[in-house]
């Protein structure tokens, strides 16, 4: 009995899921994960560290210095692990045995983006569930402590007592905090595979995602002079536009400082700001693509 | 520069125009909602150094300011208010949606540091320390001022600043206006209006609006016949010569 192969597609999510599950499980082997043990450090040392300040102050420091380290580590990890995708593929051959199979490129790229943006996701969910905890535990803490202290005070007191405690621990307006972390990495990781794409080694791509990084973090400056303002000078104002035009503005995405100073993000807003995110994540994977599809390999 | 890439920049460029005003707009509706409202100035950066203002700007501002915040703590413990009001000025500036700095800053420098002035062992000049406590008591004011200018949706610092009026500065007026802006933010408590009722009846010339107040809380309903309003209705009954066919049967307190 002749058996004919399976149909070839031209674009299959199958073969973007195999492609991306092995790059998740390729840099899951690099031991990249080791930097939660630095989290849950950092985590414990802050919260023992703060125990003497009044507990408004150590669920503040505690919340910032955490989102604050998860930030740094997606924003690392997203930089870090892209840049070295494709040319460790490169170094290896491991590029040239999938695109000699009827792997399309877009297939390729596709599938080591979505490994990196799961690996982001995986860290990400891993950090707030220790940040979750560390606070729930305080915030057991902070309630025994109080109960211990105000146990002869009216109920009315001790229960207004109680709700200041929890209002200062975990509180949905987090989610969204945690959330844009995400999504700034996100876009990171496709920016650095843009990078990479014409990039001739992997510390280039490192260093400019790096500078890319500082200038997103200005660049509405920039752009609200460029704008704004009525007449600037003619020079002045192509270098504004270019610096406007070519870099995102992170500051967009770096909500979590006044979520954790009691601000509350309307879900309009933040949606918004996540379809802003998803336009520069896709914008930027299209772009890599278009350079890596008539790349010289 | 190959063809491929010129074509790559020129979305690039494309997408950069077609977004530019989508970013603005978003930006003013960031701000509309109390986001970026940081202002982060050279004289900013020449009080807390290079690296730390480059990582302010980085999106790393929040940790900034609490290590700042503790540099403070610790300049509290050493007693160096100077040190104190310094930081905590830069820690407001780095995070100025965050009440609790505010507060604190306001209730450092109003209580703290200003009773340390009056008792300054080390000024044998008692109109020199009286002075220098008043100061305090104005930086105070002043810390938690500027913080309701960038909180004004925020009962706490209107608090905060009704009490140094009417605790420190022994300015009921002011201490009435405070409370009372207080009181019609969004989540109040209900003793916000007491607090600024209780000013007004120590207000000179607003006496009778203060009755009037008094007299609104008085009728709606159980939960404000407190001891402290039933006991100001009866005085400013008295004071304001109110006819006897007026007045309010008021329980005995």
């Amino acid at each position: 009995m002749i058996t004919t192969p399976p149909k070839h597609r031209a674009f299959s999510p199958w073969r973007i899921h195999a492609i991306a599950s092995n790059a998740l499980l390729e840099l899951a082997r690099l031991k990249v994960f080791y930097f939660l043990l630095l989290f849950a450090l950092l985590i414990i040392g802050s919260s023992a560290f703060m125990m003497e300040f009044p507990f408004h102050e150590q669920f503040q420091v505690l919340k910032d210095l955490s989102l604050g380290a998860m930030s740094i580590f997606t924003w690392l990890l997203a930089v870090l692990a892209t840049a070295m995708i494709l040319p460790k593929d490169i170094e290896d051959r491991t590029l040239y045995t999938i695109l000699a199979k009827p792997v399309p490129r877009v297939e390729y790229l596709l599938g080591k983006l979505l490994g990196v943006l799961w690996l982001l996701l995986l860290s990400t969910v891993l950090m707030s569930a220790m940040f979750a905890l560390a606070l729930a535990t305080k915030e057991h803490l902070v309630v025994a402590q109080t109960m211990r202290e105000m146990a002869h005070a009216p109920q009315e007191q001790l229960q207004a007592a109680l709700r200041d405690v929890h209002e200062h621990a975990f509180t949905s307006s987090l989610v969204p905090g945690v959330l844009s972390i995400y999504l700034k990495a996100a876009i990171f990781a496709s920016l650095t595979l843009l990078l990479s794409t014409f990039a001739t080694s992997s510390i280039f791509t490192i260093i400019v995602s790096f500078v890319i990084y500082f200038i997103g973090h200005v660049q509405h400056i920039a752009r609200e002079e460029w704008l704004g303002s009525a007449h600037p000078m003619a020079m002045k104002k192509v270098f504004l536009a270019l610096v406007a035009l070519l870099f995102p503005d992170l500051q967009l995405f770096n909500l979590v400082d006044d979520i954790v100073a009691g601000n509350a993000i309307q879900m309009a807003l933040f949606v918004k700001t996540v379809g802003l995110g998803c336009a520069y994540t896709f914008v930027y994977a299209f772009v890599a693509y278009v350079i890596f599809a008539y790349k010289e390999l | 520069m190959k063809k491929v890439h010129l074509i790559a920049l020129l979305i690039v460029l494309g997408f950069g125009a077609a977004k530019a005003p989508v970013e603005q707009r978003l930006t003013g509706e960031h701000r509309a909602a109390f986001f970026h409202g940081a202002k982060l100035s050279l004289d900013l950066r020449q009080q807390i150094g290079q690296m730390a203002f480059l990582a302010a700007l980085s999106g790393f501002r929040s940790v900034v300011a609490d290590l700042l915040f503790i540099q403070a703590h610790t300049a509290w413990e050493h007693v160096e208010w100077g040190r104190v009001a310094l930081l905590l000025n830069q820690v407001t500036a780095l995070e100025p949606r965050n009440v609790l700095y505010w507060d604190t800053a306001a209730w450092h420098m109003a209580w703290n540091a200003s009773v340390a002035a009056r008792y300054d062992k080390k000024e044998p000049r008692e109109a020199l320390r009286i002075k220098r406590e008043r100061e305090y008591f104005h930086v105070g004011a002043d810390f938690a001022a500027r913080g309701i200018q960038n909180n004004p949706d925020r009962y706490n610092l209107y608090e905060r600043l009704g009490m140094i009026y009417r605790d420190k500065l022994g300015d009921h007026c002011k201490a009435a206006d405070v409370f009372e802006r207080g009181a019609h933010t969004v989540k109040a408590p209900d003793y916000e209006k007491r607090l600024a009722v209780y000013e007004l009846a120590q207000c000179p010339g607003r006496e009778r609006e203060a009755y009037a107040r008094f007299r609104e809380l008085y009728e709606s309903g159980e939960h404000e016949r407190l001891p402290s309003v039933i006991k100001w209705l009866g005085i400013l009954q008295e004071k304001l010569n109110i006819p006897a066919s007026e007045r309010l049967n008021l329980p005995p307190n």
